[in-house]
Order: C-alpha cells, then sequence, then structure tokens
C-alpha cells in the first residue's frame, strides 16, 4: 500500500467548560472563530473582530480574554470557560441568575460576553463599588445600551444592595 | 371572563375566509388544517397564531422582527389577554416571514402597537369564541352560559369545567368569526396587559444558545466574506481570483451586486469558503478593479464647504410659507440667530449585517435577521429575476436593528451568494457575514444637516418671526430617503410669520433610517434654538413651550400624519418639572467647585410625546458627566409591558447621549468611508451611562403606541441645554465638544 508522505494536519488540544477537544486548524485561528466554526458553539459573539467591543469575551485560565484575539495557538493548553459553561462556576451562575432576574437583555447580542466580564471582575473583586464596576465593564460595549440594568444584576449578583433607586 | 353573545357571529367557513381578508390578513387561521389522527399526541392548530396542545399549552406565533424592541413577548401578550389563557400557560413561537398571513411583519417607526393594538386582540378574542362554540356545542348549553379563565372554560349552571384542549379540535374545525365584530375586554379585565413579562428569550441569551442570524448553522453550510468597493456607488470593472481560489477552504468568488441603486450600481464579491474565517483570510488575495472616478469627488470636507455656501445663499426649495418673515423681522424687538449642525451617523449594530441563503431548484430559503423581511423578499426576486413566491423567509432573533435592517441589501447579497454556490459546487446553504469594517462603511447613513435659525421677538417677548434654511442631501429639489423635514416642524404652526427652505446637496452615499429618525436630529437643532429664543425672552424653555403651545388644541400638521396635540405636550412637559422639581437650568456647585447644570428638552414623534430633563456636572472644563436623567411619557392609554417600556426608554436616552457626546462623524474621503472600527465610531459604554433614569407615563384618553423611538430625541438637547447653563457656551454641532 502507498503511504502518504502528507503531515498529519496539526491538532490543538485545550479545554472547553471542562471538556477536553482537539482541534485540527491553523494556529492563527482566532479563538473566537474556532469556538463558533469548529466545535459549532455560537453563545461566544462576534462584534468587532479587533478587541474593542468585548463581544466575544471568554474565560481563560479564570481570566477574562478577548477571543478574537486569542490565536489558537496561544489557548492551546489552557482552559476555556464559555457563556454555554458559565453556570459552572459559582460567580458565573449568581450572575446568570440574576441576568434572568432582572431581565437585562433587550437584542442580547453583547449579554455573553458581558456576563464574561461581570465574572471575571466577581471572581477577583466580589464586592465591586459602581465605580469599579464602570471600570470592569467599559471594555464590553451594549449597543442597545442596558447598562443600567447590567450595574443592577452584578450589584444583585454580589449580594450588594441596588443604588439605581429601583428606576429601573 | 363572561361568554360574549355568540348568535352575533356568523361562523361558517366561506364568512371566515372573507372576513379574514378584510381583517388585512392579521386573523388568518388555517384553512388547509388536517387534523392528527392521534390527536393526544399533537397539537391542534386552530389559527396561524395559535395553537393549542393536549397539555393546554397554548402556542402563540410572534410575528414581528425582534431587535431587542421586546416585540416578541408583546404582541403574544395580546392575544394571549383576549384569549385569556394565563402567562404560564403560553409558549412563543416566532413566525416566518408571510405578510399576507400575518399582516405586517416591520420592526420599524414604533408601529408594532398602533397597528397591532386591536388585531392581535381580535385574533385573541376570535379563538376564544370559537372555543366557546365548540364547548357550547360539546356540552350542548347556550354559549352565553360559558364563561373562560386561564384557559378553562366553565358552566356554572352544572359545575362543569374543562381546559381549552377539551375543544380545541372541535374549534379548529368551525370558521372563525369576523374579527371586527368579536367583543374585546374592558381595561378593568386585563390579566396580562399591563403585567411585567420578562424577554422570552433571555434563559436562551444568558447560556449562549443559538437565537440570531450570525448563528444559523445548517449542515454543510458554506460561509462568505464580503468585498465591497470602498467608494459608494462604484461598479466592478474585473478582478482576478486565481489567488484566492486556491487558498485554504475556499471554493468560490461570486460577483453580486447590493441591488440599491440611489448612485449608480453597488457592486460586490463574495468570498465563499467552508469557513468565514478562511474566506475573510482569502479576501485579501482577491484583487479587484472598480469604476469608481465619479465617486472620487464626494467628501466630508467638500460637503460643509458647499453647506457653508449655500446657508447664506437663497433656499433651493420653500417648504413653508407664512405671513411675512421679512417684515416680521425688521419690526422685531429683539431677532436671534444661530447656525446649527450635525453629521452623517453609522449605526453599529453589534451584530454584524449576515443572512444566511439556500438556492435549490429555483427557489430560495432564507434565515434573516431582517427588520423588514417581506420587502427584502420583493427586492431579492426583483434583483435576481425569481418570483417573490419562491422565496421563503425564516426571521431569527436580530442583535441590534436601529433602522439598519430596514434596508435589506445582506439579503438581496446573500440571496445572488447562494445561487452562485449552487451553480459552482452543487445547493449548499451559505451564511454571508459582514466584518465591522464593511459593516460599518457599507451602512445606510443617517444623513448630516445645517440649519440657519432665525427668530424674532416682539416687545413682550412673544415670537412673532421664524425662519429656517436647512441644507441636507437630495437630487432634483427632492431631500433622499431620511433627510426630509416636516414643513410644520414646532414652532412653525404657533408663529404668524415663518419659513422653512430647503436646499439639496449631491452625495453618492446611501442614506436610511436611525432610530428616530429625521427626529434625532430635528429635536437638537429646535429644541437648542428655542432654548436661545427662551434665553433672549427672559424665560426658561417648559415656560417657552407652555406659552406658545397655548391653549388645548390639534395643531395643523402635515396630511396623513398625526396632529401634534397641545395639551398631551404640556402634559409631559409639567410632568418632567414636576418630577425633577424643576427651577431653572442652574444648579449649586458640586463639592469641588465643579459647574453643574439641568437643561430640557421636549419632542413628538412616532405618535409619542416625551419631556426629558438631563442634569450634568462638568469635571472639568471639558469633560461631561450626566448624572441623571428624567422622562415624562405620553404613549397612550395603556403601557403594555411596563418592565419593557421603561427598559426601551432606558436604552433610548443612553443612546442619545451617545448620539451627542460620543459618536463621531462618519467621515468621508474620496467617495469612501474611513471609519474601520469602534475606536473610529466609538459607541457609549456602561462608564457614561447616567448614575439613574427616572420615567413615568402619563395615562391619557389616547389608543396605546410605540415606545422604540419617540423618547430618544428630547435628551440630546437636555443636554446641550445643559452645557450651556454649566459652561455658558452654547454648542451648536453634534457630537457636543468643548474646546
Ligand atoms: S469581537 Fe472581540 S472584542 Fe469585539
Ligand atoms: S443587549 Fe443589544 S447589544 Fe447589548
Amino acid at each position: 500500500m502507498p503511504t502518504s508522505l502528507k503531515s498529519a494536519p496539526k491538532t490543538y488540544p485545550l479545554t472547553v467548560n471542562h471538556k477536553p477537544v482537539k482541534v485540527a486548524a491553523d494556529g492563527d485561528t482566532p479563538l473566537l472563530w474556532v469556538l463558533r466554526e469548529d466545535l459549532h458553539m455560537p453563545g461566544t459573539k462576534f462584534g468587532c473582530g479587533a478587541g474593542l467591543c468585548g463581544a466575544c469575551t471568554v474565560l481563560m485560565d479564570g481570566q477574562a480574554v478577548r477571543s478574537c484575539q486569542t490565536p489558537l495557538s496561544d489557548a492551546a493548553g489552557h482552559q476555556i470557560t464559555t457563556i454555554e459553561g458559565a453556570k459552572a462556576l459559582p460567580q458565573g451562575a449568581k450572575l446568570v441568575e440574576a441576568w434572568q432576574e432582572i431581565d437585562v437583555p433587550q437584542c442580547g447580542y453583547c449579554q455573553a460576553g458581558q456576563i464574561l466580564s461581570a465574572t471575571a471582575l466577581l471572581q477577583a473583586n466580589p464586592k465591586p463599588s459602581d465605580e469599579e464596576i464602570d471600570g470592569a465593564m467599559s471594555g464590553n460595549i451594549c449597543r442597545c445600551s442596558t447598562y443600567i440594568r447590567i450595574r443592577r444584576a452584578i450589584r444583585l449578583a454580589a449580594g450588594l444592595a441596588d443604588t439605581t433607586g429601583g428606576a429601573a | 371572563m363572561n361568554a360574549p353573545a355568540l348568535p352575533a357571529v356568523a361562523l361558517h367557513r366561506r364568512a371566515f375566509l372573507s372576513a379574514s381578508l378584510a381583517g388585512a390578513g392579521v386573523l388568518a387561521f388555517d384553512a388547509d388544517f388536517a387534523f392528527s389522527e392521534t390527536p393526544a399526541a399533537a397539537a391542534v392548530a386552530v389559527s396561524a397564531f395559535i395553537r393549542i396542545g393536549a397539555d393546554n399549552k397554548v402556542t402563540i406565533g410572534a410575528k414581528n422582527p425582534e431587535i431587542g424592541q421586546g416585540v416578541r413577548v408583546m404582541l403574544p401578550m395580546l392575544i394571549a389577554e383576549e384569549l385569556d389563557v394565563s402567562w404560564d400557560q403560553v409558549v412563543i413561537e416566532q413566525t416566518d416571514a408571510n405578510d399576507k398571513l400575518y399582516g405586517g411583519q416591520v420592526a420599524g417607526g414604533s408601529t408594532a402597537t398602533p397597528r397591532n393594538w386591536l388585531p392581535m386582540r381580535q385574533v385573541g378574542a376570535a379563538a376564544r369564541v370559537m372555543i366557546l362554540a365548540a364547548a357550547a356545542k360539546t356540552w350542548g348549553v347556550e354559549g352565553a352560559s360559558l364563561t373562560t379563565k386561564a384557559g378553562v372554560v366553565y358552566h356554572a349552571a352544572s359545575g362543569r369545567s374543562a381546559p381549552y384542549a377539551a375543544f380545541a379540535r372541535e374549534a379548529a374545525g368551525l370558521t372563525a368569526p369576523d374579527p371586527a365584530k368579536v367583543p374585546l375586554k374592558t381595561p378593568a379585565q386585563f390579566t396580562i396587559i399591563g403585567q411585567s413579562k420578562k424577554g422570552v428569550d433571555t434563559p436562551k441569551i444568558v447560556t449562549g444558545k443559538p437565537l440570531f442570524g450570525i448563528d444559523v448553522d445548517l449542515p454543510g453550510m458554506l460561509s462568505a466574506a464580503l468585498i465591497k468597493a470602498p467608494a459608494h456607488g462604484a461598479t466592478l470593472a474585473s478582478h482576478d481570483a486565481a489567488a484566492a481560489l486556491k487558498a485554504k477552504g475556499v471554493v468560490a468568488v461570486v460577483p453580486i451586486n447590493s441591488g440599491f441603486v440611489p448612485v449608480g450600481q453597488f457592486d460586490a464579491l463574495a468570498v465563499v469558503a467552508d469557513r468565514w474565517w478562511h474566506a475573510q483570510k482569502a479576501r485579501d488575495l482577491v484583487k479587484p478593479v472598480w469604476n469608481d472616478a465619479a465617486q472620487k469627488g464626494f467628501s466630508t470636507a467638500g460637503y460643509e464647504t458647499a453647506a457653508a455656501k449655500a446657508l447664506g445663499a437663497t433656499p433651493e426649495v420653500v417648504l413653508t410659507k407664512q405671513g411675512d418673515v421679512g417684515a416680521a423681522l425688521a419690526g422685531a424687538a429683539k431677532t436671534v440667530s444661530a447656525d446649527y449642525s450635525y453629521p452623517f451617523l453609522a449605526h453599529g449594530t453589534l451584530e454584524p449585517q449576515n443572512c444566511t441563503a439556500l438556492f435549490k431548484d429555483g427557489k430560495l430559503e432564507i434565515w434573516a435577521p431582517s427588520q423588514n423581511p417581506n420587502s427584502g423578499r420583493a427586492e431579492t426576486a426583483k434583483v435576481m429575476g425569481i418570483a417573490g413566491d419562491d422565496i421563503t423567509i425564516h426571521m431569527t432573533r436580530i442583535g441590534g436593528g436601529f433602522g439598519r435592517r430596514l434596508m435589506n441589501d445582506y439579503m438581496v447579497m446573500a440571496g445572488q451568494v447562494a445561487r452562485g454556490v449552487a451553480q459552482a459546487v452543487g445547493s449548499k446553504p451559505v451564511k454571508l457575514l459582514f466584518d465591522r469594517t464593511d459593516d460599518l462603511r457599507h451602512d445606510f447613513y443617517r444623513p448630516a444637516g445645517w440649519h440657519r435659525f432665525t427668530a424674532g421677538l416682539d416687545n413682550k417677548g412673544a415670537l412673532v418671526a421664524f425662519r429656517d434654511h436647512f441644507i441636507t442631501f437630495g437630487k432634483d429639489g427632492k431631500p433622499i430617503r431620511a433627510a426630509e423635514i416636516s414643513p410644520f416642524e414646532y414652532p412653525v404652526p404657533v408663529v404668524p410669520n415663518a419659513e422653512i427652505g430647503a436646499t439639496y446637496l449631491p452625495t453618492n452615499l446611501a442614506t436610511g433610517w436611525l432610530r428616530a429618525p429625521t427626529s434625532n436630529a430635528m429635536c437638537f437643532v429646535y429644541q437648542s434654538f428655542l432654548d436661545e429664543v427662551a434665553e433672549a425672552a427672559g424665560i426658561d424653555l417648559p415656560e417657552l413651550m407652555r406659552r406658545t403651545l397655548g391653549a388645548p388644541r390639534d395643531l395643523p400638521g402635515e396630511k396623513g400624519r398625526p396632529p401634534l396635540n397641545t395639551a398631551r405636550a404640556v402634559g409631559v412637559i409639567d410632568a418632567v418639572c414636576r418630577m425633577a422639581d424643576w427651577k431653572g437650568g442652574k444648579l449649586p456647585d458640586g463639592p469641588k467647585g465643579e459647574k453643574r447644570a439641568r437643561g430640557f428638552g421636549f419632542y413628538f414623534c412616532h405618535l409619542g410625546y416625551f419631556a426629558e430633563i438631563a442634569e450634568i456636572t462638568l469635571t472639568d472644563a471639558t469633560t461631561v458627566r450626566v448624572d441623571q436623567v428624567w422622562a415624562a411619557g405620553d404613549i397612550g392609554s395603556q403601557i403594555i409591558n411596563p418592565l419593557n417600556a421603561r427598559h426601551q426608554v432606558q436604552g433610548a436616552l443612553i443612546e442619545g447621549l451617545g448620539q451627542a457626546l460620543v459618536e463621531q462623524k462618519v467621515v468621508q474621503v474620496d467617495g469612501a468611508i474611513q471609519a474601520s472600527n469602534f475606536h473610529e465610531f466609538p459607541l457609549i459604554r456602561i462608564d457614561g451611562a447616567p448614575r439613574a433614569i427616572h420615567v413615568e407615563f402619563l395615562k391619557t384618553d389616547y389608543p396605546p403606541t410605540g415606545l422604540g423611538e419617540p423618547s430618544l430625541p428630547p435628551v440630546i438637547p437636555a443636554l446641550a441645554n445643559a452645557i450651556r447653563v454649566a459652561s455658558g457656551k452654547r454648542l451648536r454641532s453634534l457630537p457636543l465638544q468643548l474646546g
């Protein structure tokens, strides 16, 4: 039998929501597109492809990263958490719950990224001030401007009193 | 709820079919309904909008595009209310685009509420009448002796009750009554309308389930990246796709066009690959040559020079002429003059434009995030030369509309790509996706405008003369899309001597509707200039508005458009002043000596009345912080979903602040838009959102109207007018900039 001399395509191992996967794609493929197109996990969203909107935010080893700016080769070997798995994290679960309680979304497109940025915030700072919330969340655009409810939901998840005066 | 008098309702199939047509297709029960052999296993369809399952779950069709305005919940609430079921029983399902079956399916102009308030309730009420008729027949009792509650039919005399499901099959065989004749509940009987209901898709959104157009993922699907000429309106002279076709994953390069021909053809190329990322990477390998010489002359700098020149000249067209403005100004005790302007704006929906299409056996199947899918069908059919009936359109959830997706260029192009794919490699679904640069550079822009205002006050401070020379874009004495002005723009109807003239400059840009179109710009310039007039008269703007609005009445307006009612206007003005305890714009300085102030704005558009007050702090000489905003609105007798209504106002107000403060003008050079991403077209972020937004709705005796748009415009002049008080500077151009 003749032998193929073509090298097998390189695969990259990573762990997505606690599940080990091997991805056969070019190492420069952004993690965003690996998630969406290779792993068929559409929860992580494409907004700008340039690290400017936060729609593609995922956690890599617990840190919020922009998956559009993270090549597969850099993500290899790391633990990735996407919105599909956010509920498995204690802070993520509280946020997902609070997001529903407050009914934060309008169109909803930015909200996966918002929840993961908020998860990273609460993991690092369980009782953030309003200014700290704005600081940590200002990398995430919400074109529908659901910002007041985002603040409320983060405060609810963190067990902090509502500072929006119930005006929302 | 007590049963309506059934005998008055004609119940036979022929009558139903004509009734459904008379009802503009809104009550479209399925005439070809086939009973399942095992009814227990299948939901029984009693209409195109309603299916009742054996478990008494009621599936309600949501017919309009959901862009975040909450219509996927609101319209089913109307049906469920009159069907008299409990909200827990309801399962909401998005319908396909089919206006023959469902009636209008447009997310635009804040029209969903006024257009559907009665028809959707009639759908629910008609289905309930049919269920009662079926129950009456089954039990052999008078229809009038039956009542309903939460999806259960009761017969008090015999103590019998049964869920709707028990009669659904029987009811489905009946003919629907004339929708106009079915009795509707009184507001006191409402159990769903007026209650806060959460977003039906929220649980899916927060767990990352596929919902949006970009999430469509079909077996064997290909993806396409877009190449469009940088200069708007350029045509494709030639292209070399050889290198791209050798790139990883690429299967075809398809010449297409966007189907819109405001100035020349909008040609494009689609690079099709197994993955969008591969198509996107291969894009740079395609070498297109564009015919763009005719477009090169269009630029922002050129528009500004032309506008400055036009402002000083005689208007090209006179839109309003009443009294004698020249004489009134000559005789005025005081005159006020000022020039205002605002830029072209993109929409920047967070989900970039996209559309998925499959071309097979001469027919198209489309999955589209479109605000106006039926019009997209007509455009696609025309451009592709196929029949509209051969196009099926599935409606996805939409990651932001704001008017961008009233245009269907992505659908027209996706259809052509799918046909190109079918010809190249056989029928396969293909998803066309813009990247952010494509999205910002190939938008339908909010047109820029310039105004030269002059007003005259008599010696009692009354406004006796008013003139506006409006410069915008158009051709042959007509404005292009979304560049119109009403000849009755307030204060025209209340000033004895008034003129509005317009001059239209040429442009190669495609323009379109941006949330609260025309109003978002007109309200800024008119309410800011009236604030200047009030200042000259020694009063504040709320007082100037009250004095000029005068006695309760409808003001003259454009034919076929609702007039401004002065009592409703004064109602919201008084309400917002009460809410904020308004005592003029001045506020004491902040703890560190920062200047603080308030400003006011009012507007009537899309049938809604809003008055708003913004409170600001200048944290330094050139930095403004918006602390809080109050909004009083009048959109009629009923707020259908209060939770969502407040949310719409919050979103619109913050978006308005974004337009005023953050959204940079979209700059054009050599016919091409320059902004490439959100660093060059910034959007407002959480740190720019006010700490609090206070919203009140006045209930008035008018039918309920929409809320997507009318609350947006007033906050822009409210902010500019506050900055005037805090800084002493009158800012007359957007975005507002202090030095
Ligand atoms: S898509 Fe990654 S930051 Fe916008
Ligand atoms: S909810 Fe629409 S972008 Fe945030």
